[in-house]
């Protein structure tokens, strides 16, 4: 029969055109993946079982990627140097904030877009450890590491700091409230309308404080928080918007003095303002401070295993933890690097911080936010 | 030559013409789907109902779908109120410009949904025009821009355009004969409007009516934006659910009763179309006259500038806000486009992203194209109404569950294709195919079937019938269907987000990137990539959509 051929050549014609039009959108051979060959002489190994003391250090034609939080900064220099000396070049790979970049590395795990990660912190690190995202790594660096800092030999800890309320001190100079001295006084009426905190969805810090007030007040955490979505409280999404949009001390443009930030938040104050002021502007609420560290983990499925562990060492190396606070404005984990002027006038050390433990912050991150969300959002 | 019809050969060549776009489908769009459901049902491998139902059961997933039902129903109504005077206007009226102006209302429509968001959140923010004017009007800033407000506005802003094309194509093709007829019989002006114009248009206000609420209720970056953390739609969840709280399984829940109320919803929407369709009297442009009286001008002269107001406000905001740097006027970010900044949180330079999306898009347009028209043609000589709601579901599920879907069952054998860069055009075909369909299909059903049966009595083969009688006519529609699934793809926001590798961004997704940093710098840069988004849209809409030579209407 001559018409249902001539149909079917045209329907077989559609499909090849389908499939090859289908095959030459494929541009992922094109210039976007980063070539990287693993030196000559790399003994292969996907446990970190052998000590590998035979590492090279120094690689050719090999390109990283970190994958990183959208807060993370270190002197361009740094990472220039460390490509002269190890051959390594390092792209880094800003993915979201904190919670973000951890689920999407775990959703993209069969195929990690990155071979370090850096900035899963100490309320997500279950997760991430339970979803099998990293390879066993134990730096020799970590001898220089406070060991209550060492929770897992998958990841490494890079740096420290602490969640907690940052005030105006301008503010309360002009107003006759004095700065709070409490996470009660944040729920007191003459605190109305005057505090901006981050949504734990989709902020660190905001997590972080959501844990710190669990560990404050324990089942009357949500009372709390419903008086606080009664005085008023704003939400934000993020900390770069909460700090720079809403608060009202320093260099944020907003109106309201009372926000969640760093301990060391003053210190950046400081340090940015051109001329330097005798006095940081903004002041730090110690009740109720949570303390967070941060870690570098070799992602699984990286094709450059070594050399990832050597970008993990580069992290702990001292040149970068003494860039760390003037970039990050958080502390190094070594207690062995000189720490900044600025920082150690204007940054306040917490003595009495909250700390949880990964395993118990891992119950709590999977059930304390979707409460929240009900408690203050809906 | 000319053998006659037997059913079976029929049946057989419908089948045949079916097998591309149902494999096509079946395989990127059914297995994606039924692998959410089956997470939904089974989290571990067992079927195990008590998830599903404890988030089905939760009021707070009811609250959440009220909501979703809601606004889309305000979205349409404003809709609607906004549109049809605006198509009245376009298609009944001749004036300079009026040409620019029906192709220039379609834009809106295909603009980026998170570069309108942003733009009306620009507008309705603290620092946009209507802040000032409510300053200076009761002394008194409002911040609109997380509001239900807000929401249905920029619904009203997208979807005004679906109103125009869809009711002013067919009222512009209107035998004004019809109502002077009933005007000599003795039916006053509104009773002739009534009982003869309006349930001509019936079919296509409900088209229109049920396209927007689709949209809106499915509607993903409008919500996130502009709604706030307080407003949450269904798909809005379902992705918060998916990245934030990382719990799939309440994540396919969701998609489970969403896919549901969908599938309810189409078929009822397709039930009512059905029984108003018939063949229409079409007379090209035959209502179309210049505005003489007092009347009809200030009609026109208003509407026009309400309509112009309205849908030229945003984007003239979007164009300020990328020339605002932090001291002032600046072209900055319109530099910056052409590689990164310091510093810049963007892993790419964003003409790269451009450069991205256009092939993307050009990939996804050559595969949704023809797949549209096999199934348009497929589905108009069927009359199954079951097979056509499941055929267009891809419409309304959102774009979300899509890929979502895709990345569950792509994740590992027997399909381990998720890295793979064509997967994204695929998608985007996924999505674009039912606008094909929709497009094309009316135009189909709307020839009229004599010409069909002339063609075949002077001795042409049924596929040569299709070839030159439905195709050729098709040819004006098949046009703009590409223009419409090219732009759909180049703003296609909510299955990339899930799919979307870090080195090779879309132009949306760096857009959405540069609006979570506050700063004048990255808004700046978000609304300048906006502004070039939104020209290439324009460009794509205007070069594939013409009017000249269309017989049929829909």
């Amino acid at each position: 029969m001559v018409k249902p051929r001539r149909l079917l050549t045209a329907v077989t014609a559609l499909l090849s055109m389908t499939l090859v039009v289908a095959g030459c959108g494929d541009s992922s051979t094109g210039g976007g993946e980063p070539v990287s060959t693993p030196s000559t002489g790399n003994p292969p190994s996907t446990t970190a079982a052998d000590p590998a003391p035979t590492r090279p250090t120094r690689f050719v034609d090999v390109e990283l990627t970190l994958v990183t939080h959208d807060s993370f900064s270190l002197s361009p220099a740094l990472l220039e140097s460390f490509e002269d000396e190890t051959g390594i070049k390092v792209q880094v790979l800003p993915s979201g904030d904190a919670g973000g970049m951890v689920n999407r590395a775990i959703l993209t795990k069969d195929d990690p877009e990155g071979d370090v990660l850096f900035g899963v912190d100490n309320t997500l690190l279950e997760r991430a450890i339970n979803a099998d995202l990293f390879l066993d790594y134990e730096s020799d660096l970590l001898s220089h590491v406070p060991d209550a800092l060492e929770v897992d030999s998958r990841v490494t800890p890079i740096d420290r700091g602490w969640v907690c309320i940052n005030y105006d001190k301008a503010w309360f100079a002009d107003s006759t409230l004095d700065p709070p001295a409490s996470l009660d006084d944040l729920v007191d009426p003459d605190y109305r309308d005057l505090t901006v905190v981050e949504d734990p969805t989709t902020s660190s810090p905001g997590l972080a404080f959501l844990l710190a007030t669990h560990a404050q007040f324990g089942e009357g955490w949500k009372d709390w928080w419903s008086s606080l979505r009664d005085n008023g409280v704003r939400v934000e999404s993020g900390w770069e918007s909460a700090y720079y949009s809403a608060f009202s001390g320093g260099s944020g443009e907003g109106d309201r003095p009372i926000v969640v930030s760093y301990a060391s938040s003053p210190a950046a104050e400081v340090y940015f303002s051109d001329p330097a002021p005798a006095e940081a502007p903004t002041g730090v609420l110690t009740d109720g401070c949570f303390e967070q560290v941060e870690y570098a983990g070799v992602l699984a499925g990286t094709e450059n295993e070594l050399a990832a562990q050597v970008l993990v060492d580069f992290l702990l190396s001292p040149q970068v933890q003494e860039d760390i606070p003037l970039q990050m404005f958080v502390y190094p984990v070594r207690p062995d690097v000189e720490l900044p002027h600025v920082f150690v006038e204007n940054a306040v050390e917490v003595e009495d911080p909250i700390a949880i433990d990964p395993g118990t912050a891992a119950g709590l991150v999977e059930e304390l936010p979707e409460q929240w969300v009900e408690v203050v959002l809906r | 030559m000319g053998r006659g019809r037997s059913p079976l050969s029929r049946r057989w060549r419908v089948a045949l013409a079916a097998i591309v776009p149902a494999a096509f489908l079946a395989t990127f769009f059914a297995w994606p789907i039924s692998a959410v459901v089956d997470r939904g049902l089974r989290p571990d491998g067992q079927l195990d109902l008590t998830a599903f139902l404890d988030t089905a059961s939760d009021p707070q997933t009811w609250s959440v779908l009220r909501f979703t039902l809601w606004q889309a129903l305000l979205s349409t109504a404003v809709t609607l109120a906004l549109g049809l005077p605006i198509a009245h206007v376009l298609s009944r009226f001749e004036f300079r410009g009026s040409r620019l102006a029906r192709s220039v209302a379609v834009v809106p429509f295909v603009l980026p949904t998170v570069v309108v968001a942003s733009a009306f959140a620009a507008l309705l923010g603290p620092s946009g025009p209507v802040s000032w004017l409510s300053e200076i009007a009761i002394g008194d800033s409002i911040d609109m821009r997380h509001s239900l407000t807000a929401i249905v506005l920029a619904h009203g802003f997208f979807n005004v355009a679906v109103v125009v094309r869809t009711v002013g194509s067919v009222w512009e093709r209107l035998d004004p004969g019809l109502a002077e007829s009933a005007r000599v019989l003795g039916a006053g002006r509104l009773r002739s409007r009534l009982e003869v114009e309006l349930p001509l248009l019936m079919p296509a206000i409900l088209s229109a009516a049920s396209i927007t609420f689709l949209f809106s209720a499915s509607s993903f970056a409008v919500i996130l934006i502009l709604g706030g953390p307080t407003r949450a739609t269904i798909e809005v969840e379902i992705w918060r659910n998916a990245t934030r709280m990382l719990d799939l399984g309440v994540a396919a829940a969701l998609s489970v009763l969403q896919l549901v109320a969908v599938f309810l919803l189409l078929t009822v929407t397709t039930l009512l179309e059905r029984r108003s369709r018939w063949a229409l009297p079409m007379v090209e442009r035959a209502g179309v006259a210049k505005p003489v009286r007092g009347w009809a001008r200030a009609w026109v002269g208003a509407v026009l500038a309400i309509a112009g107001l309205f849908l030229l406000l945003p984007p003239a905001t979007m164009l300020q806000r990328s020339l605002t740097g932090p001291s002032g006027l600046t072209l900055d970010a319109w530099r910056a486009l052409g590689g990164s900044l310091r510093d810049s949180i963007l892993f790419v330079p964003p003409a790269e992203a451009v450069f991205t999306s256009l092939v993307t898009a050009a990939v996804a347009t050559a595969i949704s194209v023809p797949m549209g028209l096999l199934l348009a043609l497929v589905l108009s000589s069927r009359r199954g109404r079951f097979a056509e709601a499941a055929v267009l579901l891809p419409l309304g599920t959102s774009a979300v569950t899509v890929g979502l879907g895709m990345m569950m069952a792509f994740s590992g054998p027997p399909l381990d294709i998720r890295a793979e860069a064509w997967l994204i055009p695929v998608a985007h075909s996924v999505v674009a195919i039912p606008f094909v369909v929709r497009v094309v299909m009316p135009v189909i059903r709307g020839i009229d079937p004599a010409l069909r049966e002339a063609a075949a009595v002077l001795g042409a083969s049924p596929a040569r019938v299709v070839r030159e009688v439905d195709l050729r006519m098709m040819t004006a529609a098949t046009r703009t269907a590409a223009g419409f699934a090219f732009a759909i793809s180049l703003g296609e926001f909510g299955a990339t987000t899930f799919l979307s590798r870090a080195r090779t961004p879309t132009v949306p997704i760096l857009i959405e990137r540069l609006l979570g940093q506050p700063g004048t710098t990255n808004v700046a840069q978000a609304m300048a990539l906006s502004c070039l988004l939104g020209l290439l849209v324009l460009i794509a809409v205007l070069v594939t959509d013409s009017r000249r030579g269309r017989m049929t209407g829909w």
